[in-house]
């Protein structure tokens, strides 16, 4: 239930935000990430379990730009794993708009993964929590809570979700 | 009493002993078999949970002994009990819930209810439907129950033996490996986050990765870049007196230059973070020792990197299935901003780790890089061909061959 009314102008903005989020992931444009949301943003991938439970840890954390590009720089020239892309599914966001402008958006996902020379799997499935501000004509993430259904990692997670 | 099988008989460990790994023992579905009688039904103590996790009588908590179900459980008196999660009955699971709490463990199947101990309380239809049916007079709900474990806590651990003859858990542990415990566990604590991954390995491979201090500086670039665990700091590899439990250390404040690393990919990474937040951290061991990772015999783990405190387990989920738990803690006086510290600094390991994710890969990689090779074997020499603590060197595979020395031991291979 929409406490404020999003216009159907800002929702399209809002939807087209969230899926060139997701494809900035999945076109290996990785490096555009950490610029979905403001200098000071928080980004957390956490399960189901741990966030209805109030947890404050999850599986990845970020607080700030800066832990995002670490990230990044990481997975380009540091971490070792095996090649593989992604596909995130997204569906139709439920939208409200705060008191302070913020607007809260929900959005359920499903993330395909793709090993080299191997099969599309199913890897994760979940929502993304977002506040997003409009500065001016840009949209930020001031913060993501991405809520995994399962709290069980197939092998492990390096690119965000 | 299980009887060795024709393929286990032809298993001929290499003469080398614990300096050599025959690949078979990975892959081998008759050596797996005989891993759940002999290791995990064996005289060793089985990681369950945590206490804060069952606080309250009547708390339940499903646990898993190698292959085995396990329900464990704290009763009316504060007692902490384990039993196998299988039916005195038809053998159905009796608890569903991951979490659960109740004041007695009733089957789904057949309403068959234990109390919290285990011990069978009634029976749906003893005396028949009207008179017609029922058990035989003679049933005597006394003689039935789930079939309980041996349970012992220490520093809130919970652990669990099917044995008779395991010793107490700090005589198990030994004095190296429950002091350090202590210092960990010792003050109260609780459960800031957990999760877990599935490696697709034979748990005996993250076994071995858990007690390798010899791959961490190469094989997980991020954190010798970061100064956090490099070889070249003060710390060694110390093991229990019968090998089969580890601790890797090391202290941070006394880091030299080690030219052995110069130009190595290990190095290249820049040491200047753009979110350096990730590494504030607060003085909590006033022993200097900011990083150890202990391997307890056989599934536990037990680590603190700089504030990063967490306890991992892992369960075999089948031959080469293995699932990896991460339980992350904090203290029970943290302040907000501490808890915030912990929480950026579990960045460091889980299935998403800057550190340690490659684990999640490297040990299926052994996997996959061993399949259509069960006769040869892996050379384990480094720091030597025995098994015995490394006080100033981690560039040692000792606590593997720790680690193969007891598991011998107990399969009689």
């Amino acid at each position: 239930m929409a406490a404020t009314p999003i216009d159907p102008e800002l929702r399209s903005r809002i939807e087209d935000f969230l899926s060139d989020g997701a494809q900035a992931i999945d076109d290996d444009e990785i490096e555009r990430w950490p610029f979905f949301f403001t200098e000071d943003g928080f980004y957390q991938i956490i399960p189901r379990a741990g966030f209805e439970a109030g947890h404050p840890l999850g599986i990845m954390t970020c607080r700030g730009r800066g832990m995002m590009q670490d990230r990044v720089a990481a997975l380009r020239g540091a971490n070792i794993y095996e090649p593989h892309t992604y596909c995130h599914v997204l569906a139709r966001p439920v939208l409200r708009r705060d008191a302070d402008g913020t607007i809260m958006a929900r959005t359920n996902f499903a993330l395909y993964r793709t090993m080299q020379g191997g099969p599309t799997e199913l890897f994760a499935a979940g929502s993304y929590r977002d506040r997003i501000l409009c500065e001016g004509e840009e949209l930020r993430l001031k913060s993501r809570r991405v809520v995994l259904e399962s709290r069980r990692v197939d092998i492990l997670i390096v690119l965000p979700i | 009493m299980p009887t060795a099988t024709t393929s286990n008989r032809a298993l001929r460990w290499p003469a080398e002993g614990v300096a050599r790994v025959p690949f078979r023992v990975f892959a081998d579905p008759d050596i797996y078999a005989q891993e759940q009688e002999r290791i995990f039904r064996g005289p060793v103590w089985n990681f369950l949970c945590l206490e804060i996790e069952i606080p309250k009588p009547g708390d339940i908590r499903l646990a898993a002994v190698g292959e085995t179900p396990i329900i464990v459980t704290r009763d009316e008196a504060g007692a902490v009990h384990a039993m196998v999660n299988r039916c005195a009955h038809r053998g159905a699971l009796v608890c569903l819930k991951e979490r659960d709490h109740a004041d007695a463990l009733t089957c789904p199947y057949h309403s068959w209810s234990y109390d919290l101990t285990g011990q069978l309380q009634s029976v749906a239809f003893r005396r028949g439907v009207r008179g017609k049916g029922g058990m035989p007079a003679d049933f005597d709900p006394a003689e039935h129950r789930l079939d309980p474990l041996r349970v012992e806590s220490f520093c809130g651990l919970v652990f669990g033996t099917f044995s008779p003859d395991t010793p107490p858990v700090e005589t198990y542990l030994g004095p190296m490996t429950s002091g350090l415990v202590r210092r960990a566990l010792g003050r109260p604590y609780r459960l800031l986050g957990m999760h877990s991954q599935m490696l697709h390995n034979n748990w005996k491979l993250y076994a071995e990765n858990l007690r390798d201090s010899y791959h961490a500086s190469l094989l997980h670039t991020f954190y010798t870049a970061f100064k956090i665990n490099r070889l070249d700091m003060d710390g060694g590899m110390l093991l229990s007196e019968d090998g089969r439990h580890s601790v890797s250390y090391s202290k941070r404040a006394s880091l030299q230059s080690g030219e052995e690393f110069n130009g190595m990919r290990a190095a290249q990474y820049g040491s200047d973070l753009a979110g350096p937040q990730l590494l504030e951290s607060f003085d909590e061991w006033p022993d200097g020792i900011t990083h150890a990772i202990q391997a307890i015999f056989p599934t536990l783990g037990v680590q603190f990197t700089l504030n990063s405190l967490a306890v991992r387990f892992f369960t075999p989920r089948g031959l080469d299935e293995t699932e990896l738990f991460w339980m992350y803690l904090g203290r029970e006086d943290d302040d907000p901003a501490r808890i915030e510290m912990r929480a950026l600094q579990s960045n460091l390991t889980g299935a998403a780790g800057l550190v340690s994710l490659e684990d999640g890969c490297i040990n299926e990689f052994v996997q996959r890089g061993t399949r259509g090779s069960p006769e040869a074997a892996a050379f384990v020499e480094m720091g030597g061909r025995t098994v015995g603590s490394s006080e100033n060197s981690r560039a040692t595979e000792t606590g593997v061959r720790g680690f193969w020395q007891a598991y011998r031991a107990l399969m009689g291979l």
